[in-house]
This record gives structure tokens, C-alpha cells and sequence, in this order.
């Protein structure tokens, strides 16, 4: 059994290949003006790792904000059924999965078997995604990869108003010509991103396991953030930036499998 | 030859200070000042006897308490003032706490609606003050006193900073980006995104649809004047209505917001001939309550 899962996002599409619920390939591509091409391309090379043509794909299932980019697709996903499945299929103790994006966040709460029971979404402020840490990296002059290590470093965070991007920026420029150390503007930085992210998750309740999926799950700047936040330990599987497209596999695979009976 | 290229700010706002002509400072019996700090802008009012008697509106540095003395020290430019001539000073403003020379600082809340009330008299009820980094509905009594209130401070969208962002992206001097927004025969369909940083992205992509810059742009300050006119509505509009803070300039937005509410704004008075300015209704504000203060300290 050969299925694909396809998660379209704002800013990167992502591809994995599931071979008897085994990952076998992925693949990512920045998204930028041309989605559909991007994803694409993505799924050409996947399937190139996997040693496989595209006959040899039983299902597609698409996911993720560009999810019309990918018509060929077999069947669609929404984003939060993704996240649920593959919280399950990386830690069968999960409970809550928070899924942060470049533009949105989520957090799912779903039972044993991975199936979504509610969820909240946040895509109406770009605090609480992906991009805040970005545009502040920008404004702060330091390597986007490095925010994390940075904030690691220091002890307390600086006062900022960090409710919002656009204020954020203008207070960071002021920070830094204060000579503010960097440590601790980007920890506060971080810390303001946890305390969205986590009032999100306060909404459904906290329900353990708690597993963070999505690119920035990789940033330990933020993880140590939220941890603080949350008050106890966040699972991370080892490559959370495919975590939807891995839900969508599985949902694939389970489709196919209904066909083939 | 030599070429220099510039990048050119497109958010960068006109300063401005002038002195009341005719006006004589040595004659008056009390003299107070006003200074609010605003995230953005910082403007000073110095008034004679409880009359304009000069002003200065200046962009706000990172240091708050520099802005405050510097916007001072220039309404009080070739006057002769010094800060020792006035009788009492309060500060106002987001920055209010770090207004150094001030006897007093008072929330921008009561001195707009008190700025607001000497600028277009008793009738006024509801204030709208779009600031730089918030926005505000104000109810207020006849004696300029504030009934009610809401503000928006956790949030670009709306607010003066916003804008900035937009006209910038836009390559439009943001002097003028309300009478270019107004250029449009028709308002398009409002940007769908909230958040300044979302409706950025979403504006480059209906750029590269081919919507025209002006297009854009009011689509951009459609959403905008919608989400004050939310704030409003929710704090009740009554007659009548004024608009303070940097965006009163702003005609994309007052003309908006006016339409959708339904309800015309009192006139802007002449800056040159009254001294009144509903960007420095603030800072007027805290000149008068400075007046009150200052009064009411002798009669002790």
C-alpha cells in the first residue's frame, strides 16, 4: 500500500510518501508565487527518493491553506484532521497537538485513535505564527536559526509590547538603540509568541500528552518558552515541519484501503 | 556624475511648531504647558492664560523623555519662553510617565476629551482619537469630562502605525494617501485580513492581480475605517462626533469612517487663524487640566 500526503503552506509545500504506513520520502519547496508549481516539484522528487512513478501512488490526499493548488489529488483534508492523525501516528500517547505555521497556529484535541474531538485555530494575527519570529529576527539582525540558541541565553526578558507584530518591530528598534541585549529581547520575544499560543491551548484545556508539530517546533528558543508557559513537557517528533503531510498520507492510506475491500 | 540612491520613506510625516501671531506671553498671568508622548508623534502646547499660545508636533524618538523636551523646547522656539516660565506643565501621552520637567501626568484619555471639548465646544459627545499605536472611542459630557471609553492597543490594524506600514509598501507619501485613496470611483471590496502584517501580503497579492495603487489602498483603508467605526459603534455614537489624532488628517479615513457611521464629523478649524489642531488635542487637554492645576495650587 502506496499513499501521499500533500500539506500546501503559506509558505512551504510539503510531501511525504507512506509505504505500509512507513515514511519512505519527503520533500519540501518554498511555496512562493507559484504554489501548484512548487508542489509539484515537491512530489516529483519525493517520488524519486522513493524509487516510485506517480502509478504507483494508490491515493493522494492534500491538506494545508493552498490545498485547491493540488487539484489531482484524490481526496482533501482539513488541517486539523491532518495534525490529529499524525499527533497519533508519531506518540499514540497524544491528546493535544499544537501545530504552529508560518501565518497560522492551531491546537487540536483528538482521542486515542487520532481522531479529532475540537480544535482552535488562530490565522487572524500574525503574533502568534510563525512570521513573528521572523520579521523580529529581521529587525533584531540576527540569523533566524540563531533567535532560538539566542534566547537561551538569557536570564529575563526585555519589556516589550510584542501584542502585536507592527508594534513589536518599532519597539525592538528602540530596544536595540537602548543597547538592550539581544538575549533578552529575543527571549521576550519568544515569550510572547508561548503566552498566545498557549491561551489558544488554555481554551481546550490541558490535555496530555502534549505533542508541537509544524516549522516552528524546531525553534528551541520557542520551545523553552512554551514549556514554561504550559507548565510541563512537550513531545516533538523528529521532523515536525511534516506533520500535516504525514496526516494526510495516513488518511490517504486508510482511503485506499476502503477502495481496494 | 554622481548617483545616490536614496530609499525614500514614505511614512515619514511633515513636523511642524508655530506661535500665535499677535500674541504676547510677558502679559500673561499663568502659563502652562502640555506635552503628549505619543508612540509616534510627540506635541507640545503652550498656552497663555488658558489661550493657544504656541505648539509643536514632532516624531517621537526612542527615547520618550528626549521627545518630550525637544517638542517642548521647539513649540517654545524664538519665543524667549524657557521651561521656568511656565507655571506648571503636565505630560500626557503613552509616554507620559517619562515627561521629566512635568508636575503631573494625566492619562491622554481625559485630555483628549477635554482638548476635544475646548477645541469644538460643549456639543461634542463622542471623540474618535487614532493615534499611532491605538485607537480610541471616547464618550464625553458637555464639561469635556469622559463618560465611557474603548480603546484598541494590542493591535496595528486601524491604528496610524498601520498606515505607515501601508504607504510604504504602497510608495505613497503618507501626507497624501488620503486623497489618493479617495481617487477611486468605487470602493473595492475591503482587504479580507485583519492583522497589518497579513493585509501587507494580501496587498502585494492583489498588486500582482494588476489592482492599481490606489485601488489597493482603499481597499486597505475600507477595512480600516470598518474596524473604527466598530469600536465606535460599540462605545455608542452620539452627536456630536469629532476625529483627534494623527489620522483626523487623514481624509481616506474620515471620509470612510463618516460614511459608514452615517454621521458627519464637526469641521476642522483654521490651524493658522485659532492655534486649535485636533492632532494636539492632548496636548491641549493637558495644558488646560495644567491651567486647573495650577489654580487650584494658589488658592491653597
Amino acid at each position: 500500500m502506496i499513499s501521499a500526503g500533500m500539506d500546501l503552506g503559506t509558505q512551504r509545500v510539503k510531501v511525504v510518501i507512506l509505504k505500509d504506513n512507513q515514511i519512505v520520502a519527503k520533500s519540501q519547496q518554498i511555496s512562493g508565487f507559484e504554489p501548484t508549481k512548487a508542489a509539484e516539484e515537491a512530489f516529483q522528487e519525493a517520488l524519486q527518493t522513493a524509487k516510485l512513478s506517480r502509478e504507483d501512488i494508490e491515493h493522494i490526499t492534500a491538506t494545508g491553506a493552498g490545498v485547491k493548488m493540488a487539484p489531482y489529488a484524490d481526496s482533501t483534508v482539513s488541517m486539523m484532521g491532518a495534525d490529529a492523525k499524525a499527533g497519533a501516528y508519531f506518540f499514540p500517547s497524544a491528546r493535544t497537538i499544537i501545530d504552529i505555521g508560518a501565518e497560522d497556529a492551531r491546537a487540536v484535541k483528538c482521542d486515542e485513535n487520532g481522531v479529532m474531538i475540537d480544535f482552535v485555530v488562530n490565522a487572524r494575527c500574525a503574533a502568534g505564527a510563525g512570521t513573528f519570529i521572523e520579521a523580529m529576527a529581521r529587525a533584531l539582525e540576527v540569523e533566524l536559526d540563531d533567535m532560538g540558541s539566542l534566547s537561551l541565553e538569557a536570564e529575563k526578558a526585555s519589556p516589550i509590547n510584542a501584542s502585536c507584530v507592527i508594534f513589536a518591530e518599532s519597539d525592538v528598534v528602540s530596544l536595540i538603540h537602548k543597547e538592550e541585549p539581544k538575549t533578552e529581547i529575543a527571549r521576550a520575544i519568544f515569550d510572547a509568541m508561548a503566552e498566545r499560543v498557549s491561551s489558544m491551548v488554555l481554551r481546550l484545556g490541558i490535555n496530555k500528552d502534549i505533542v508541537l508539530v509544524g516549522g516552528v517546533a524546531k525553534d528551541v528558543g520557542f520551545v523553552a518558552s512554551l514549556k514554561r508557559r504550559l507548565g510541563t513537557e512537550i513531545l516533538i517528533p523528529e521532523e515536525p515541519l511534516y506533520a500535516g503531510a504525514v496526516g494526510a498520507a495516513l488518511i490517504a492510506a486508510k482511503k485506499a484501503g476502503r477502495r481496494r475491500r | 556624475m554622481e548617483t545616490k540612491e536614496e530609499k525614500q520613506e514614505f511614512w515619514r510625516w511633515l513636523e511642524y511648531h508655530s506661535v500665535m501671531p499677535g500674541k504676547n506671553w510677558q502679559n500673561a498671568d499663568i502659563i502652562t504647558a502640555g506635552v503628549d508622548v505619543g508612540s509616534v508623534g510627540s506635541k507640545a502646547v503652550v498656552m497663555a492664560d488658558g489661550e493657544m499660545y504656541s505648539w509643536s508636533v514632532m516624531r517621537t524618538g526612542s527615547n520618550s523623555s528626549d521627545s518630550a523636551k525637544k517638542a517642548l523646547e521647539w513649540a517654545m522656539e524664538d519665543t524667549g519662553l524657557t521651561v521656568k516660565d511656565l507655571n506648571y506643565i503636565v505630560g500626557t501621552g503613552y509616554g507620559r510617565v517619562n515627561v521629566p520637567m512635568a508636575n503631573k501626568a494625566i492619562t491622554e484619555i481625559a485630555c483628549h476629551a477635554k482638548g476635544a471639548n475646548y477645541i469644538w465646544g460643549p456639543t461634542v459627545r463622542t471623540v474618535l482619537d487614532v493615534g499611532g499605536q491605538d485607537v480610541k472611542a471616547i464618550r464625553i459630557d458637555e464639561t469635556g469630562k469622559v463618560v465611557s471609553f474603548l480603546m484598541n492597543d494590542k493591535c496595528a490594524a486601524g491604528t496610524g502605525r498601520g498606515m505607515e506600514v501601508i504607504a510604504d509598501l504602497l510608495q505613497i507619501p503618507i501626507e497624501e494617501v488620503g486623497k489618493v485613496s479617495l481617487s477611486v470611483t468605487e470602493d473595492p471590496k475591503p482587504v479580507s485580513s485583519t492583522c497589518v502584517v497579513f493585509a501587507k501580503t494580501e496587498a502585494v497579492g492583489l498588486l500582482r492581480q494588476g489592482w492599481s495603487k490606489e485601488k489597493v489602498l482603499a481597499a486597505y483603508m475600507k477595512a480600516m475605517a470598518i474596524r473604527m467605526s466598530e469600536l465606535i459603534e460599540k462605545v455608542g455614537c452620539e452627536k456630536d462626533f469629532v476625529i483627534t489624532g494623527g489620522q483626523s488628517k487623514n481624509i481616506g479615513i474620515v471620509h470612510r469612517v463618516e460614511e459608514i457611521l452615517g454621521i458627519k464629523r464637526l469641521p476642522v478649524p483654521s490651524l493658522e487663524q485659532t492655534g486649535l489642531d485636533p492632532v494636539s488635542a492632548g496636548a491641549i487637554g493637558a495644558a488646560l487640566y495644567a491651567k486647573a492645576l495650577h489654580e487650584k495650587a494658589l488658592r491653597r
